[in-house]
């Protein structure tokens, strides 16, 4: 028996997303689903009931009759009382929840023996899970669209151009906060032409800031903030005083401010006061992405744009549905992979497995029985005890010739040439003088071939082994030089078998010489740009 | 020909030597390094037998004989050879210096011509002794070098018990054998002790070469590489031969250095690859197990031809990192079409080279060569490793060891802290393989259970063709 899937209109107002687009409808078909959607549901975020139907799904009239035919309902925000009320008893559904904001929705989703799937608490350390992860495909939908919420707000280029009407100088950019949202906005503007700067409290974000062309601004003041679960945590005092300086200034030099700065649970910091709103120049821009947790700006009204002290400040809570489109396809995409998690036999019929660590935290209502707050994960390490983990700087070290690690200690130094005093000094008193000269020869040679082989390009190791190889082809001349060398008066020498074994040795020698001279030709001829 | 000319052409060919290997250096200077080498090998020859010490009427006829024989073999192997085969080659050549070293270490013992005294004759016969000992080294590690890398011989190590001891007592042997050599009154006493070490040094080549496992063969055949030298500088010892010194020593310290890159390439040392091959301590990677909270886990998730093809066309960046397994299946013309195919729509393709890739230093970097791959899009690991994460379809073919994340993630896997190409980083990474078998180091590869990766099974060669055909 397979199960239906159904996907309201969403109610809330000016929410324009949807929980599910044409191409994903057409995969949870595959995965053995029926699939219904309310008649208008994708209407604007651009998908029309005709591309749902062509992807196989039925349509449903209104919203009672989809809510009554559905086994399991996807949506996005959190349902309204009402939606609760069409819930069906032992019913599914998977949505948006934030389930410690909301403790009287979960009562009354209980009270319907339902089974609520609510994406937000995903635990996103799992790296399983994170192509189930929407709060962080939102969020950077989120990050771009308040680039160019500001980019619309603000009277100028972001790009510095020299035109014939003179010099433009781009606009400065500070975005607070570099998780997901500040890292697209500082991506977006970046691309803009942008100078962009970013800040966060957690300092290992500083190269992701800088591999996406911002620069990080640091706090002069030393405290990790990493909290856990990828968010920050609460600074101390004294930190908080030196980054209200820095803030203070960024906004002094700022064109552009746009704040992403959030902690779970809590109101969002007020990083912008409002003497630093006064303090930035006339046409700046703020846009508060934290407009729903109370705004990290003190002049911020949530939903609204306003114009203060000259500035215009963004406040606006409904950025990725500014962007529906886009939004609800990743959404969708999201939920399509949450689908394929529960339903692994691919049978139509879904398996809420509480063993499963990724699906137990994103189960805050089972079979009607509260689930929340899940136990904390068994073996994910905190993202800040990776770095430590990680033998990366061992690699780092090993990688790479040229350089030999650390130099030797001045103790093994001063043993090392001991040893090689010593042995010079055995060799010099006893050797004779004919060995002496050779071994002078011998051990600059050494050197030599050690400082001429070093730098070659490791591409070009197999030739440089071939011709090396025909090089030790001089071996050759040994046997040269014994085949029939000049006797003196009265010496014999067993002529017959030397020159036999020279002959052999110098055939086997000239095999080298000319073969591996030649395949040192062939394969350097190949080497082309 | 005079012996001050004589001694002058020695030193304009150890110059051009020298000038060879310093051209072998990068590539646009390589082509005039290999003709350096052959000018100075023919001013070497010819200084050698007009030289004061040949007298030509009589060994000339010989000469031209044995050069004659002996060239048109190394031509025609040089002609003949496959690229894939260029290891298997080089080893096989090593082997000839090797014993060509042994029969002119014996020849000049033989020769009674030679009258020496006090220090002189004990100096004289010990570099006789090393020299040979080196040669016999080198050309039975070298044979059996060859019939490994060519699969003639099984690619496992061979760990004979209580092997360090053998090793040992053939040491012993060698300089109890190497007293009584050098106390031989005659010529006939002193044979003796002189064959039971070649005998014992063969031994040994054989034994050491069998000892070290497929993936640590570029450092075999390096060192081998260097050994073929120090016999030539032995061998100039013994002659009181100064060009012979110097070419031996250089060409004896560049296959040092080599075995050294190779080395730290695997993060390991030289006298650990020598002494045995991977899981030679036993129980190391069952202790991985272990302490690496079990073995990696998961499901793979296979891809199909259409879906790669579909993911190289929607790519901007894409790096290939090829391995032995490329080399196996001879997809190196497969893979140049779909690159060039690539390159044509605009995606920048590039190569990674891991320095152990495939079974000789620079390995991979021939095969692309030989299948027309420009050489500036093939890169060495350190000089693209950082690219990955902007990468959007990493693809290796035929390698597992070299791209193991286990290596930077797991302390305790065998081959941890070894330098790897991080094509997990990449968007999505495909890994075309035969079968889910683990490599040469028998690790498992926890590669393969990411979340951003593909497996494409199947021959490489085959797959990657209809890949190029799905493209087209």
């Amino acid at each position: 028996m397979s199960l239906s899937i159904g996907v309201p209109r969403e109610v809330f107002p000016g929410e324009k997303r949807v929980a599910t687009v044409p191409d994903v409808v057409e995969k949870l078909i595959k995965l053995g689903f029926k699939v219904s959607i309310e008649s208008g549901a994708g209407e604007r975020a651009n998908f029309n009931d005709d591309a749902y139907r062509a992807a196989g799904a039925e349509i449903a009239a209104d919203a009672a009759a989809l809510w009554a035919s559905s086994d399991i309902v996807l949506k996005v925000r959190g349902p309204s009382t009402e939606e609760v009320g069409l819930l069906r008893e032992g019913g599914t559904l998977i949505s948006f929840i934030w389930p410690a904001q909301n403790p009287e929705l979960m009562q009354q989703m209980a009270a319907r023996k339902a089974t609520v799937l609510a994406i937000d608490s995903l635990p996103r350390q799992l790296s399983r899970a994170q192509k189930m992860d929407a709060l962080t495909s939102t969020a950077g939908i989120s990050g771009y669209r308040a680039v160019i919420e500001a980019a619309n707000a603000f009277g100028r280029f972001f790009n510095g151009q020299m035109t014939a009407a003179g010099k433009v100088p781009p606009a400065k950019v500070f975005i607070a906060g570099a998780g997901v949202a500040g890292l697209a906005a500082i991506g977006t503007a970046a691309n803009l032409g942008a100078i962009v700067r970013a800040n966060d409290t957690r300092a290992e974000v500083a190269d992701q800031v800088k591999s996406l062309g911002g620069e990080f601004v640091k706090v002069d003041y030393e405290e990790e903030g990493s909290g856990g679960g990828g968010y920050a945590k609460v600074m101390s005092e004294g930190f908080q005083q030196a980054q209200r300086e820095m803030y203070a200034k960024q906004a002094r030099e700022a064109d552009i401010i746009i704040t992403t700065a959030l902690i779970p649970g809590k109101p969002a910091p007020k990083l912008i006061t409002a003497e630093m709103v006064k303090s930035m120049k006339a046409g700046s821009v703020i846009v508060d992405m934290a407009g729903e947790q109370g705004g990290n700006c003190e002049l911020t009204e949530p939903g609204k744009a306003v114009v203060k002290h000259g500035v215009t400040i963004i406040g606006y809570t409904d950025l990725p549905s500014r962007l529906a489109r886009q939004a609800s396809m990743l959404y969708a995409n999201n939920l399509l992979r949450l689908t394929e998690e529960l339903c692994k036999t691919k049978d139509g019929v879904i398996n809420v497995n509480m063993e499963d660590d990724a699906i137990r935290g994103l189960t805050v209502i089972k079979d009607g029985e509260i689930t929340w707050p899940p136990p904390p994960l068994k073996l994910a390490a905190p993202p800040a005890a990776r770095p430590v983990a990680a033998p990366t700087p061992a690699a780092k070290k090993a990688s790479g010739h040229g350089k030999k690690g650390e130099p030797m200690s001045p103790k093994a130094m001063s043993i090392v040439f001991a040893a090689g005093a010593l042995l010079f000094w055995l060799i010099g008193a006893y050797a004779p003088g004919a060995f002496l000269g050779h071994l002078t020869v011998f051990v600059l040679a050494c050197f030599v071939g050690y400082m001429v082989v070093w730098n070659v390009t490791p591409s070009l190791h197999t030739p440089l082994m071939s011709v090396t190889n025909a090089v030790s082809s001089i071996i050759a001349i040994g046997a040269l030089v014994q085949i029939a060398p000049p006797l003196a008066e009265g010496v014999s020498r067993p002529g017959e078998i030397i020159r036999w074994l020279a002959v052999v040795s110098l055939a086997l020698a000239t095999i080298n010489m000319f073969g591996g001279f030649a395949v040192t030709r062939r394969m350097l001829e190949m080497f082309r740009k | 020909m005079s012996t001050g000319l004589s001694t002058v052409s020695y030193l304009g060919a150890t110059i051009l030597f020298i000038l060879c290997l310093g051209g072998l250096s990068n590539q646009e200077t390589s082509r005039r390094g290999n003709i350096y080498g052959i000018i100075g090998m023919v001013i070497a020859v010819l200084a050698t037998v007009f030289g004061p010490h040949v007298v030509s009427s009589v060994g000339l006829p010989w000469i031209i004989g044995a050069m004659v024989v002996g060239g048109a073999i190394g031509l025609y192997a040089a002609r003949v050879v496959q690229m894939t085969q260029m290891p298997e080659l080089v080893a096989l050549m090593h082997s000839l210096v090797g014993l060509a070293a042994c029969l002119v270490g014996y020849t000049s013992y033989i020769d009674t011509s030679i009258a020496l005294g006090g220090a002189e004759k004990t100096i004289h016969e010990v570099e006789i002794y090393v020299g040979i000992l080196i040669g016999a080294v080198t050309f039975s590690g070298s044979v059996i070098a060859f019939g490994k890398l060519s699969g003639k011989i099984g690619g496992k190590p061979v760990l004979l018990p209580g092997r360090h001891l053998m090793n040992l007592a053939g040491l012993l042997i060698v300089i109890y054998f190497g007293h009584g050599f050098l106390n031989a009154e005659t010529v006939s006493q002193g044979m003796a002790p002189l064959v039971v070490m070649t005998v014992v040094s063969l031994a040994f080549g054989v034994h050491m070469v069998m000892a070290i496992g497929g993936a640590d063969m570029p450092v075999v055949v390096s060192m081998l590489n260097s050994y073929s030298g120090w016999a030539a500088a032995a061998t100039g010892f013994m002659l009181g031969n100064d060009l012979l010194i110097v070419t031996g020593a250089l060409v004896g310290s560049s296959g040092a250095i080599l075995s050294y890159i190779m080395c730290s390439a695997m993060n390991r040392n030289f006298i650990s690859v020598i002494a045995g091959g991977f899981g030679s301590d036993g129980g190391a990677p069952k202790k991985a197990a272990a302490s690496g909270g079990g073995e990696p886990a998961g499901e793979v998730t296979p891809i199909s031809v259409t879906e790669t093809a579909e993911l190289l066309r929607e790519a901007k960046n894409v790096i290939i990192v090829p391995g032995y397994g490329m080399a196996v299946a001879q997809a190196q013309h497969a893979v140049y079409q779909i690159t060039s195919l690539l390159r044509e729509k605009g995606v920048n393709v590039r190569f990674g080279i891991h320095p152990v890739a495939g079974r000789m230093p620079g390995h991979m970097n021939v095969l692309l060569a030989e299948a027309k791959v420009p050489y500036d899009i093939v890169f060495e690991m350190d000089e693209l490793n950082e690219d990955f994460p902007a990468t959007d379809v990493s693809i290796v073919i035929g390698a597992n060891d070299i791209v193991n994340p286990a290596a930077q993630e797991d302390p305790g896997s065998p081959i941890a802290g070894m330098p790897v190409l991080e094509v997990w980083k990449a968007k999505t990474s495909i890994v075309m393989k035969r079968s889910m078998a683990s490599g040469y180091a028998g690790v498992d590869n926890p590669l393969f259970y990411k979340e951003n990766n593909r497996m494409l099974f199947g021959d490489a060669k085959k797959t990657l063709e209809e890949v190029y055909a799905a493209l087209e």
